[in-house]
């Protein structure tokens, strides 16, 4: 078994632990041992705020994500076998398209000669083109358009291990449908929410792209901080205390969850 | 690793041979070049790179990079660097230089960049290429009495619509000052504090900061705002899409890229040799007309090759740049310069 997977470590081990090892490294050292980096993080607070932001941003994409993805992945739960199909690939579609390509997309969509407005000006709602893009409100949009599949994947896949047995066993005591759904269904796709609402958040807090196309330049999350910082103090140091800081409440927040719930539940098959 | 290290380096030599078609094959000097790629870097190939090659004998291997800068750093710092000249925003030469990774150069060895005036060349550099950040707008939303300095740009009540700059102090410090009624050749040093104070005050009524010409040009061409900052190529690219935009060249701010050799380069002598060739006035008058960039060498317009009505569009022809801001890179670079562009990110913030 190990023979077969060193391969695979010894690749993670070369590609990812080494260099991010080496630019924590960094950002603790340059001509000789410094916190520097790291008291310009946590005094200025440029960081701050973006910090703050880019946990408010994951938090909104992740509970709309939620809202959004929860009736997806039960419709596609209780219908035939035909049609969960047809919605898991209208999730899935978008998915193997570029991010680039999406943030254009909805710029096409939002901004002020986009089709939104121009639709919502023809039907005569408005007089004034809405402000949908270059601010918090279109990145958010973008980014729970992205990453809807992470979240409807792991509701779907465990709300496919509950037992329908158990839903009828509610019904066969004179249980009504929604209360089955609440006192059933619902808790038993817990663990599934929680893992799709870690794999959102936690992907969310690394985005660049989209609030970078779509932010209007107001909308600063942390991994821009962290390429702008490389061009502002000319070394990698200054980046990676970022990056390390932004890594470190990862971690924390999935030791957090692994107290509710087992990490390979959100990370695997299980 | 010594012997790979040798076979690429022999390899990349062959690639160069090849390249030039064999003419070329027995030439012993080469450097590698370095710009930033795409329709830029191939105009220059056509007006000045193989030209220069062929009237040296030497043989020019290219390479392109978005950002040169990282690169500079780290080649330099591993004590072997692979380039020899490279094209960069003339703040990278002058902060290369004072960091010790660009050569100083002996302009005995460089006449016609000594022929240059002082104002476009460094002890590391010689003024490229030029391009101007200036005032765009819509001709569908202004016809007529369109926005004409940065004074207008600020004006939001004699000059409504929406507006973007670039999400960079760079050239934005000195719009804001224009508007405050700073002379164009009175910018430097900026008056920082002046130059945001300024800018709070349009702050709200700007749509987009932006961040790459690309965008840039959509934002104009889609109709998204109304007047923006942006680079003059970008503008007339857009402009020969068939969209209704134009610009002015009164206060923009004039930019340049220069050219600097790294420290320590493999092929120091012949490097120089290139730099001087590089910016020949004959050579430097064939880049504008490949692409939408101004000479670096104001003698480009005595040579002839560039018609009058060609010239007019320029950024450096003199009429043009007299109506233009001079960005100063060595005040960029000065602490005071470095402490601005790192306070622009908590002014986007608030």
């Amino acid at each position: 078994m190990l023979a077969l997977v060193s391969p695979a470590l010894l690749v993670i081990l070369m590609l990812i632990v080494l260099p991010v090892g080496w630019l924590a490294w960094q950002s603790i050292y340059h001509d000789g041992f410094t916190l520097e980096n790291y008291r310009r993080v946590f005094t200025e607070d440029v960081y701050w705020r973006s910090f703050a932001l880019t946990f408010e941003i994951s938090l909104a994409v992740t509970l709309i994500a939620l809202l959004l993805g929860y009736p997806l992945a039960y419709l596609a739960n209780s219908l035939p076998k035909g049609w969960s199909i047809l919605i898991l690939s209208l999730v899935l579609l978008p998915f193997w398209t570029s991010v680039l390509v999406r943030a254009y997309a909805w710029l096409a969509l939002l901004q002020r000669t986009g089709v939104i407005n121009q639709f919502l000006r023809y039907l005569d709602l408005i007089s004034e083109p809405l402000a949908l893009v270059h601010n918090t409100f279109g990145t958010v949009v973008a980014t729970v358009h992205i990453l809807l599949p992470f979240m409807v994947l792991p509701l779907y896949a465990t709300m496919q291990k509950i037992p329908d047995d158990l839903m009828q066993a509610g019904a066969s005591l004179g249980a009504s449908p929604s209360l089955t759904f609440f006192r059933v269904f619902l808790p038993l796709s817990l663990p599934g929410v929680l893992a799709g609402c870690t794999m959102v958040f936690v992907l969310c807090l690394g985005f660049y792209i989209t609030p970078e196309l779509l932010g209007g330049g107001r909308t600063v999350m942390v991994s821009m901080l962290v390429s702008r910082n490389v061009e502002l103090y000319n070394q990698f140091g200054a980046a990676s205390a970022v990056a390390v800081v932004l890594l470190l409440s990862v971690l924390a927040i999935f030791f957090i969850v692994s107290r509710f719930i087992s990490l390979d539940r959100v990370l695997g098959q299980k | 690793m010594m012997n790979t290290k040798r076979n690429f380096e022999l390899g990349c030599a062959l690639l160069g041979v090849l390249a030039l078609g064999g003419t070329a094959a027995d030439a012993a000097e080469q450097i590698t070049f370095v710009s930033q790629g795409g329709a830029y870097q191939q105009a220059q190939t056509v007006a000045i790179l193989d030209p220069s090659a062929k009237k040296l004998g030497i043989t020019i291997n290219q390479d392109s990079i978005p950002d040169a800068w990282p690169a500079i750093k780290t080649q330099v710092g591993s004590g072997k660097p692979i380039w020899d000249v490279v094209d960069t925003p003339t703040g990278n030469c002058l902060r290369g230089g004072e960091q010790g990774l660009i050569e100083k150069l002996d302009f005995s060895k460089i006449p016609n960049g000594a022929a240059m005036p002082e104002a476009y060349r460094s002890p590391y550099s010689v003024s490229y290429e030029f391009y101007s950040s200036v005032l765009a707008f819509s001709q569908k939303t202004f016809p007529k009495d369109a926005p004409s300095n940065w004074a207008d740009f600020w004006d939001v009540k004699k000059f409504p619509g929406r507006r973007a700059l670039r999400n960079h102090p760079f050239a934005t410090l000195e719009a804001a000052l224009m508007a405050d009624g700073v002379a164009p050749d009175k910018l430097y040093p900026l008056d920082v504090d002046r130059a945001f104070k300024k800018l709070e005050e349009i702050k709200p009524h700007i749509t987009v900061w932006w961040t790459s010409g690309a965008q840039s040009a959509q934002l104009l061409n889609d109709g998204e705002v109304d007047m923006e900052m942006a680079w003059n190529g970008r503008v007339s690219a857009v402009a020969k899409e068939g969209a209704k935009v134009s610009f002015t060249y009164n206060q923009g701010i004039l930019q340049s890229t220069s050219l600097c050799i790294l420290k320590g380069a493999p092929n120091l002598d012949t490097a120089v040799k290139f730099l001087n060739e590089a910016v020949d006035p004959v050579h430097q008058a064939n880049l504008p007309l490949q692409i939408d960039y101004g000479p670096g060498n104001p003698k480009a317009f005595e040579t002839g090759v560039i018609k009058p009505e060609r010239a007019a569009q320029l950024p450096s022809e003199p009429a043009n740049a007299a109506k233009q801001a001079l960005m100063s890179y060595a005040w960029w670079s000065s602490p005071a310069g470095e402490a601005a562009e790192k306070r622009w990110a908590s002014f986007m913030q608030k």
